[in-house]
């Protein structure tokens, strides 16, 4: 058992690509950064322990009450996705993975044929002016394949964004990823969407999340998942931590001189109406 | 006291003083990072449970046997102002001295301490200042302007970070150093140490996790993280607390 803990961990750091790297081309930080409080769903979604719905609404009606801009409380998109709406869901989101294994082993498809199913669900929210968000898993490793390739991570991020997601969420899923793979990463998803476009999504499993995200910011990422109290484990890592933590996210913002409470009517994201191809 | 404790947390937040911070001036990373491991000196001290003697000459060997270049081992204090310190003398005796590793000794005085700049003790003929955010409030932004002024006084190759995690931000801190040219960087193993104004909060920066974000930086450190996850481990059960490294709960078996 001591070895195979041993070998994981070895592995998991080697994950970590060591190599030099330049902060040389790092500008200023975002004037505004808008935080999506993700405590709700991915949060409670990996708590052992679960809540009675009104007390999940009341956490709900805290956390706007604190001003959070964007606070999901989405399930996972189905083919049938009416119910979601019929229930009062104004906004959706998708998720795919950088990781062919984790998207097979997570939702029992490839990437590509993820992508297709993505694409009829964008077609239909789009008829229904619902603003779509899409994620992608492991961008900066796998519990699988090891290693992920920034290429691979543009190109998912790549096919999303070209299908009509609106912003598009970076997810360091099992938080293995350090400052300069997170540099490395947005620079290859930079170069094919908009950095506007993008959210980073960091899990504190090692402690780098509040790091992680520092780099994301200075490369001109505006958008960054939280969850209140670091909610949620990580079931890859029992008794590790899980999502950055909220009010430590708002707390270095805070401390940057960056706003980050309820933006203006006209930040709001509208569903996308330039969406050309098929 | 529930509205003195949110005005004590309000006025901390304020010294923050927020305002945009350009880092356009930042270079690469150093290649190599001296960490200073002052878990058995600042972590101990901070830590509401004494532990024997025998535990602390050996968590200083494990910390020894796990590479780090610099532990500070004690602190040659009266026993009257801090009592973890009081077997200063039989620890120092006690440890083993490895080749290639210091052991430096805090020896404060309280009368003029507090009130030294770094300037004064550089001039004076201090080999490494080492800027510590003592009560854990600072953010990347207001590091980079101290570290801005110091460096102005002090070479950097002079000048180390403490960083504390009472508010979650020490190692976001140590990497805005680290990008300011800082190679020099306290911790401390499994984050030991609370922190004396916060009731409840966390300590230093823990070791394990400075180590963790090195290594992916391609960052030399010459410590063996399996060994300090060891030591680690080792001091968390002879205090009979939780670790505070993350990377340490992520590698435990519960």
């Amino acid at each position: 058992m001591a070895t195979v803990k041993k070998a994981l961990l070895w592995r998991l750091v080697g994950l970590a690509s060591p190599r030099a790297v330049s902060t040389s081309s790092v500008g200023t930080f975002p004037k505004r950064v808008k935080i999506v409080e993700v405590g709700p769903r991915d949060g409670l979604q990996n708590e052992k322990n679960i809540i009675p719905t009104p007390m999940k609404i009341k956490l709900i009606d805290m956390l706007s009450e604190a001003g959070l801009p964007v606070i999901e409380a989405t399930s996972f998109v189905s083919p049938k996705w009416v119910p979601q709406v019929a229930a009062g869901a104004k906004e959706v989101a998708v998720f795919g993975a950088a990781s062919e294994l984790f998207s097979k082993k997570n939702i029992n498809c490839s990437i590509d044929e993820s992508v297709q199913r993505f694409d009829e669900i964008l077609k239909a929210a789009r008829a229904a002016s619902i603003p779509v968000r899409g994620y992608v898993s492991c961008v900066l490793g796998c519990p699988y394949e090891g290693k992920i390739a920034p290429a691979k991570v543009a190109e998912v991020a790549k096919k999303m964004y070209s299908v009509g997601c609106y912003e598009i969420s970076l997810g360091d899923t099992i938080g293995v990823g350090t400052p300069g793979t997170m540099k490395d990463m947005l620079s290859a998803v930079m170069h094919e969407v908009p950095v506007a476009a993008l959210a980073v999504h960091c899990h504190d499993t090692y402690g780098q999340a509040l790091a992680n995200t520092l780099m994301a910011l200075q490369m001109g990422v505006s958008v960054v998942d939280s969850s209140v109290a670091g909610l949620g484990g990580c079931p890859y890592a029992h008794g590790a931590s899980g999502n950055l933590a909220t009010e430590d996210l708002v707390y270095m913002l805070a401390g940057l001189g960056v706003h980050t409470v309820m933006p203006p009517a006209s930040w709001w994201q509208q569903p996308r109406t330039d969406q050309s191809s098929a």
